[in-house]
């Protein structure tokens, strides 16, 4: 195709479009006015029902509980896929003792930036911690939570030592957490169907809305989702590492 | 509307157009980080800090990483290539 067909058809589809567009915007409500039920409901019955105060948080892990499950297992199935395709191919071989990696030549990173990263760890492992187990009172939960605690380890990687991070994160044990996470909110909701007879209903007391163990199972999600996109995030990135970094072509 | 909603709507509108007039992908890749945080900013003023402290971490660490691993591949497959021919 031409750029002058191209923008030709675009020409002719760009108005279509907009006519459409202001047509199906003309009926909507005025910003602010949302018409919906849904999250008044909701934001009225979540506090004294299950004691959250969070209600995002509530919304994932007790009224569309069996969505979160579907999310769970399709980022699990994402991330195997991504780990099946990225995978050490017959005609591919580890160069383990790439120097440029070793010695972290390949980005050049100043001692201000090692040191930076350092602080940056700990901050992140308890930023991310906290967000996890306090997703039913305040803002964040499992995922948040989870995507922060896997970027603290990719600090080790600007502060230039991608073996360290290897060490630190073994893919063993990254594909662990995943599975474990994975796994453990399955299994929290067949606690469910065994001691309150439906799948995935909270059956643990609910305890004093705002404190750290109060919701029942909420907490127990949030840290099973946790678990696992740490785990998800931290093998994604390193399986791209591995290929762009020490995975090279040609049989040892 | 808040002017902060205003805000960060036009800085949206600005940001996306900045990452896709940007030509060279990595370049590309570092205007999307900042698009991101845009974005986080655009959340958070809409009140969903939910969404927003995922978005901070997803498109200011995730992607970026991930796209660059991908550029770096890419670029030594080339030189490789490159290196074949001349042997």
């Amino acid at each position: 195709m031409s750029r002058r067909f191209r923008l030709g058809l675009f020409a002719l589809a760009g108005p279509g479009l907009a006519v459409v567009l202001l047509l199906g915007m003309h009926g909507l409500p005025a910003f602010g006015h949302f018409r919906g039920l849904y999250g008044v409901l909701a934001n009225r019955l979540e506090p004294p029902l299950r004691h959250a105060t969070d209600i995002v948080t509530a919304l994932n892990f007790d009224l569309r509980a069996f969505d979160t499950l579907g999310e769970e297992f399709i980022l699990f199935g994402s991330v195997s896929g991504v780990a099946l395709l990225l995978r050490q191919l017959r005609d591919e071989h580890k160069d383990e003792r790439n120097r440029d990696v070793a010695d972290h030549r390949f980005a050049d990173a100043s001692d201000a930036l090692r040191v930076t990263s350092l602080i940056l760890i700990p901050l992140a492992f308890a930023l991310g911690a906290y967000v996890v187990v306090h997703g039913q009172l305040t803002p964040g939960g499992g995922f948040q939570g989870g995507v922060v605690l896997a970027a603290g380890p990719i600090a080790i990687l600007l502060a230039g030592r991608y073996f360290a991070l290897k060490a630190l994160a073994p893919a063993w044990a990254l594909e662990a957490l995943d599975s474990i996470g994975a796994g453990a909110y399955a299994l929290i909701g067949l606690g469910g169907l065994i001691f309150a007879s439906v799948y995935l209903q909270n059956f643990l007391p609910l305890g004093t809305p705002g404190k750290l163990l109060s919701a029942g199972t909420m907490p127990l999600n949030s840290l099973a989702v946790g678990i696992e996109v740490t785990g998800a995030f931290l093998l994604t990135w390193t399986e791209f590492l591995d290929q762009a970094l020490i995975v090279e072509r040609g049989a040892r | 509307m808040t002017a902060l909603q205003l805000v960060a709507l036009v800085l949206t509108a600005l940001g996306g157009a900045a990452v896709v007039l940007t030509p060279d992908p990595l370049r590309q890749t570092l205007v999307l980080g900042i698009y991101g945080l845009v974005l986080t900013f655009l959340f958070f003023t809409f009140q969903a800090p939910d969404v927003a402290l995922s978005e901070i971490v997803v498109c200011t660490v995730g992607l970026p990483l991930i796209i660059l691993a991908a550029l770096r591949k890419i670029r030594r497959q080339d030189r490789g290539r490159e290196q074949d021919g001349e042997e």
